[in-house]
């Protein structure tokens, strides 16, 4: 593989994630620029202005029409894809830190940090199909949590929400009802990601105890738990073979303590079922704070906290299934 | 005639236009080869002949992210990007994807193992046992493992390795560890060039193989006999491609001699396979 970089950022990556067709790659950095590239060859297409803080999060629509993301400067944006226009902004009390579509595009949740007095929440907004006509009153808020929600996700034909965060707990919500359906300590440390099998069965979640676990999306059972033996910053599955990816790695604090051999930066490779490690791809200098796999499986995408992302395209003898 | 009048000679010569450019090929390997013919600076004709090798590369996308590519235009700070900026590179590296080795037996695996094996060699009748040739050789092995055990055979020669007792290493030198070439190690008897010509007559044919075999899969064909030295594949310098034959090396003649009976005639990846002792430099000449 001979991977591409894309040195589009000049602070640590934050979150990565690819849109439908997988044609697309969006980018968020703690920089204040979201930025939009080619998945094939990593040409930069734009970058999205008029955040002033870190973004956190970001969430694409099914089409490929609307960018969603969230920022520590207590705002969160919507944008236009292919334009770079921003057409709303949701002014919030606390920092932005998880934003996500629901599947019809007609909701967004958007979680906001604790912060000075205020408590963690999830808002609930409708997105209006005529951008003029948005507002950001919520239908909807889901309180009662003490520590910031790092990833949200809807599911159940968006009558439930799935939320993972700073406490280690992942909660479904009813979103009709804005109460706890089921909760489950899955982590003893922070989850710092947490993403869906593509049919939204199951899902994964990546926790700074070094633990990764796959989890039915249902019930919250752990299904599998793999020990990474380093801090996980970021995992996802793999939508054509048994398999997790996950990135993560030293604390950027010991860096300098360490070689980059021994701080474990390799996007790591896991079976899904035999819970064995398949392989590594090196590349990083410092630990992966996001992950993701093309929806095709054919590629992936890391970004780290060296401010690089690196996409991999798969080579053949990954692809015919030699290492399964 | 005056000397700075332009000779009809000359002038013919000046004007010769060069030969045009010829583009053959790509041909079924797809080889093409460009000939340009050019002056250079003492104004002779030069004729350059470029061989590349075309591959097509088919790739499936959504008519959705094609219209899509054709249709977005760059925006934000990627407006401002120069050509010399490289945002986006590509590694010159090859990243490879790491397998892991499964880790490696522990001493005592290794003799539960052994103990296994003798009890259920014990009984077997060999000639019953009918497999693959992979079986087969995989029995050998043991066989041979076997007989090591019992001290009918002696031990093949192989490198020291942590599992084996300290006071078995070479000592030949005068510092205990320090390095001992082979040819001085307890065992050797035979001189350099005695070595030299044995090693050609370990020197195994093999022919009819297909375009994808790599040397790994030749080791893992031909390990099972014993200690290889050497692989060689033959490629085509042109095309990149195998030429369908290779040399294996091996380090003892038994070993190259069990290969030979072996595999000359088995069937490897749709094609069979002709395994034979290479001829010797001298006769191939």
């Amino acid at each position: 593989m001979r991977p591409y970089l894309l040195k589009g950022h000049e602070r640590p990556l934050t979150q990565l994630k690819y849109n439908r067709e997988g044609d697309l790659l969006f980018s968020c950095a703690k920089d204040h620029h979201p930025t939009l590239w080619f998945s094939e060859d990593g040409a930069r297409i734009g970058t999205y202005i008029g955040h002033n803080g870190a973004v956190n999060t970001c969430d694409v629509s099914m089409d490929s029409t609307r960018l969603l993301t969230g920022s520590s400067d207590s705002s969160a944006k919507l944008w236009e894809v292919e334009t770079g226009r921003n057409v709303f902004t949701f002014k919030y009390k606390a920092p932005c830190r998880a934003v996500s579509f629901s599947i019809d595009e007609q909701l967004a949740a958007l979680s906001t940090d604790p912060f000075m007095t205020t408590t963690p929440v999830i808002n609930i907004v409708r997105i209006s199909e005529d951008p003029s006509e948005q507002s950001d009153e919520p239908v909807q808020r889901l309180t009662g949590f003490s520590k910031k929600i790092n990833r949200v996700t809807f599911t159940d034909l968006n009558t439930v929400l799935i939320s993972a965060g700073e406490d280690g707990i992942v909660r479904r919500w009813d979103v009709e009802t804005g109460k706890v359906k089921e909760e489950a300590q899955l982590h003893d440390k922070e989850i710092r990601d947490m993403q869906l099998y593509m049919d939204g069965t199951h899902m994964v979640t990546a926790s700074v105890d070094k633990m990764v676990k796959l989890v039915d999306t249902q019930t919250l059972e752990v299904l599998k738990s793999f020990n990474t033996d380093r801090p996980a910053n970021a995992a996802a599955l793999s939508p054509i073979f048994d398999q997790v990816l996950i990135g993560g790695g030293q604390d950027a604090a010991d860096v300098t303590t360490t070689s980059d051999r021994a701080g474990g930066f390799q996007s790591r490779f896991i079976h899904k079922i035999f819970m064995e490690e398949i392989g590594s791809v090196r590349g990083h200098f410092g630990p992966i704070n996001a992950v993701a796999f093309r929806p095709d499986g054919r590629s992936f995408a890391t970004g780290g906290e060296d401010g690089y992302i690196r996409i991999n395209h798969f080579d053949n003898d990954y692809l015919s299934g030699r290492f399964l | 005639m005056a000397a700075t009048k332009i000779r009809w000679g000359d002038t013919l010569d000046e004007d010769d236009s060069l030969p045009t450019n010829t583009i053959i090929g790509p041909d079924k390997q797809g080889v093409k080869i460009i000939t340009t013919y050019k002056k250079n600076d003492k104004g002779e004709t030069v004729k350059v002949v470029t061989k590349t090798r075309v591959s097509r590369v088919q790739r499936k996308i959504f008519d959705v992210a094609a219209e899509r590519k054709s249709r977005l235009r760059r925006f934000g700070e990627a407006t401002k990007e120069q050509a010399g900026d490289s945002v986006t590179v590509q590694q010159a590296e090859d990243i490879p994807f790491e397998r892991v080795q499964k880790t490696r037996q522990t001493t005592e695996e290794k003799r539960a193992e052994k103990e296994d094996l003798r009890s259920a060699l014990q009984g077997s009748d060999k000639s019953a046992v009918v497999g693959s040739l992979r079986d087969m050789l995989y029995r050998r092995r043991m066989e041979r493992q076997l007989a090591l055990a019992r001290g009918q055979i002696a031990a093949p020669e192989r490198p020291p390795d942590e599992d084996s007792d300290a006071s078995t290493l070479p000592q030949a030198g005068s510092k205990p560890g320090g390095y001992v070439p082979p040819s001085r190690r307890a065992g050797a008897t035979m001189s350099d060039g005695d070595s030299m010509r044995r090693r050609e007559e370990n020197s195994v044919r093999v022919t009819n193989l297909s375009e994808d075999t790599r040397e790994d899969d030749l080791r893992e064909l031909f390990s099972p006999f014993g200690p290889i030295s050497r692989i060689y594949i033959a490629y085509d310098r042109e095309t990149g491609e195998s030429r369908g034959f290779a040399f294996v090396n091996f380090v003892h003649r038994e070993d190259a001699a069990r290969a030979v009976a072996k595999l000359d005639g088995h069937g490897y990846d749709n094609l069979i396979l002709r395994v034979e002792f290479a001829a010797p430099r001298a006769e191939r000449a």
